[in-house]
């Protein structure tokens, strides 16, 4: 809420092919808990592999050594630098 | 429970190897049902070492974690805490990571860990994982973990050997871990320390990881491209389609012949009487209504094992989420929708991998619309009887009739998916989260197995019920008999008779007479049925070529062309079908649903008739 200024990327906003490392995951729901037991915990590696048409929803993520799935709304929780 | 016996859970990630495992152990000694209350299915089997103890093994459903998201992960930490009623907590648990992607597992083995539980920790597929470059200190991951490690390939004969050995040696010391009892839900905090922990472990254990080649990822980039990729997925829809009408006709045309000549049997060498009609009209033509679509269910099942073993379903899934998720389905949907194209019942119950209970459900309802194998008789009889046989743009009239079917079918899928979505409202939160495992050369094998367990699913449940049915239309169709010196046909006098006369003033309004209201009964069995009690209904006699090839010109003279279409959009949605019902009772576990699916589908069915019959009055006269 009080979150002015700059917002930071989230995996959504990633290219195909471009690579980043996971900052945070934010909050402690299930779906929180979920990507980071999937391996999107802070400081791991990132790479975008393929986005749908239109508005990249869902999303193909590398992390980890494997692959996952993500809907748009996943992908924007977990921000990256 | 005897002191010989040993209780042993396998717990891992999905597409672990988990299953092959359990099956590498177990054998043929298995056993398959759901856990009480919840349709999750319960796989167990058994082991008897060589020292002669006997082992009980549980599959329980992969999870990530255990913490649950769905309706399988819930089942597998409540039996991992010994919460489940109906299941002694085990005594061992069996941690099955896969070789070539470790991370996630040894974090899940952390997790479990703190369980308090001995446990085991496989590391399964170590052939391909050594073949791309993966080395581990096992001693030292021994050490670290605090559990015996060892290794597997669980889809190589003997691949499991090493496991077999522990849990012999196992059987000879006993174990005095007790349980932590003041276990609780990880917070993300905890499930970051893990990840932590995971990372400095396989660092301290020289872990190489597999190596993953650039082609794969090349692969994925086009087929997971939103033109390219739905491209490839439309061909080989297309192709799994041609497969499965034209692979299949024969196996089913000698299905057809050989109950037909049982039937014929079973006539001849009984007396005449209740029990050879019992006998040939409703058990023998009931379970032959049921196996002649196995070649196609068989056929289908291979295609979608085959996808799935090679890594291609999830892909598909992830390409259809955007379209499927516009009216309220999951990607996930795919994969059951495309199993009720063969027939219904195996596609209901592959909704059990959905997370979302709501997802499943939407699913599950619309399963039905999908065109199963059971209406093409209806269609092939019907289409012939009204369709010319014709040229229109270079396209032949009656497969573009049928082509339309199966696109009404999809396109009232949608719009109910789409009405549901709406009636719930849109706070729902979906979960894809989908893993997309890497890709590989489906196991023959494996294959095998899967498809023998498929059918063996299909035939003893749906066989069950819809022979029970059976029994009970035919009894309706026999009784009472008709009076002497009647002319009709005998089951005008039935109660399915009866009961047909008096649906007919409920269905005259959308063109059916009495004869197509009559056969509609028997046709809840199974649609086909409908074809043969048709013939019946027109006291027409021979094997049932002969019957539709008659039937045909019979119906072609004495219906208008604007019923015969009718009928044709009634089939699009009808619920013609108890045995579908029946699964959908069992599958969510309430008369709600069914019953729902029931009237909606009857009500569509009406609609869709009730529009075609007067369309079609309207453009002949007028």
């Amino acid at each position: 809420m009080g979150d002015v200024g700059q917002t930071p990327r989230t995996l959504s906003g990633l290219k195909a092919g471009e690579s980043a490392v996971v900052e945070r995951v934010d909050a402690d729901d299930l779906l929180a808990r979920r990507l980071l037991e999937i391996g999107f915990y802070p400081g791991a590696k990132v790479e975008l592999v393929a986005s749908m048409w239109p508005a990249d929803d869902p999303v193909a993520i590398r992390v980890g050594g494997a692959t996952f799935a993500l809907r748009r709304q996943e992908a924007e929780r977990v921000k990256i630098r | 429970m005897s002191a010989a016996e040993s209780r042993i859970a396998l717990i891992g990630l999905p597409n672990c190897g988990k299953t092959a495992l359990f099956n590498r152990v177990t054998g043929s000694r298995q056993k398959v049902a759901n856990y009480p209350g919840v349709t999750v299915e319960r796989k167990e089997g058994y082991h008897r070492s060589a020292s002669g103890r006997r082992y009980r093994l549980l599959d329980l459903p992969g999870t990530y974690s255990l913490t649950p998201t769905t309706l399988d992960e819930a089942i597998t930490r409540d039996v991992a805490l010994g919460r489940l009623a109906s299941e002694p907590r085990p005594d061992t648990i069996v941690l099955v990571a896969d070789a070539t992607h470790l991370p996630l597992s040894l974090r899940l083995a952390l997790e479990v860990k703190r369980l308090g539980l001995p446990m085991i920790v496989v590391l399964n597929m170590t052939d391909l994982a050594r073949k791309r470059g993966y080395s581990i200190d096992r001693e030292r991951l021994s050490k670290e973990l605090g559990a015996p490690v060892v290794e597997t390939i669980a889809v190589a004969r003997g691949g499991a050997d090493a496991l077999i050995r522990y849990l012999d040696e196992l059987s000879s010391e006993t174990t005095t871990l007790t349980p932590n009892s003041e276990w609780r839900e990880p917070s993300a905090e905890d499930v970051q320390q893990t990840h932590i922990e995971a990372t400095r472990i396989l660092a301290a254990c020289g872990y190489r990881e597999p190596a993953r080649s650039d082609f794969m990822t090349s692969v994925d980039r086009f087929l997971l491209h939103p033109f390219f990729g739905l491209l490839v997925l439309g061909v080989l829809l297309f192709f799994v389609f041609q497969a499965v009408f034209s692979w299949a006709s024969l196996p089913m045309d000698l299905i057809d012949a050989g109950v037909a000549a049982l039937g014929e049997w079973v006539r001849g060498s009984m007396p005449d009487g209740p029990l050879r009609s019992l006998l040939a009209d409703g058990i023998i033509a009931g379970v032959g209504s049921v196996i002649v679509f196995l070649p196609q269910i068989i056929i289908l099942f291979a295609f979608i094992l085959a996808l799935e073993d090679s890594g291609y379903l999830p892909r598909a899934a992830y390409l259809l989420d955007r379209v499927m998720g516009s009216v309220g389905l999951s990607g996930r949907a795919f994969i059951p929708l495309l199993s009720s194209f063969a027939c219904a019942i195996p596609g209901i119950m592959a909704t059990r991998t959905i997370p979302s209970v709501r997802d499943r459900l939407a699913t599950i309802m619309v399963a039905p619309l999908m065109t199963c194998s059971a209406r093409l008789p209806v269609y092939a009889l019907l289409i012939a009887a009204f369709i010319p046989d014709r040229d229109l743009g270079g396209f032949n009239l009656q497969g573009l009739v049928l082509f339309a079917l199966y696109f009404a079918g999809v396109a009232g899928a949608l719009l109910v998916a789409w009405t549901l979505k709406k009636f719930r409202g849109g706070n729902d939160t979906h979960l894809l989260m989908l893993e997309l495992p890497d890709y590989q050369w489906p196991r023959l094998g494996n294959l095998a197995y899967g498809l023998w367990e498929r059918a063996r699913l299909f035939l003893g449940r749906a066989g069950g019920i819809i022979l029970a049915l059976m029994v009970v239309l035919w009894f309706l169709s026999t009784y009472p008999a008709p009076p002497v010196g009647a002319t009709g046909a005998p089951i005008e006098y039935s109660f399915a008779g009866q009961l047909g006369r008096a649906l007919a003033v409920v269905l005259a309004p959308i063109g059916f007479n009495w004869q197509i209201s009559v056969a509609l009964i028997p046709g809840l069995a199974a649609r086909e049925v409908a074809v043969g009690a048709l013939g019946t209904v027109y006291a027409l006699s021979g094997d049932e070529t002969a019957v539709s090839t008659a039937l045909s010109s019979v119906i072609a003279s004495q219906w208008s062309l604007a019923t015969g279409l009718a009928l044709l959009a009634w089939y699009v949605f009808a619920p013609q079908c108890l045995a579908t019902l029946a699964v959908v009772k069992r599958e969510t576990n309430s008369w709600r649903y069914p019953l729902i699916m029931t009237v909606y589908l009857f009500g569509l069915a009406y609609l869709a008739a009730f529009a075609t019959y007067r369309l079609a009055l309207w453009f002949s006269v007028g």
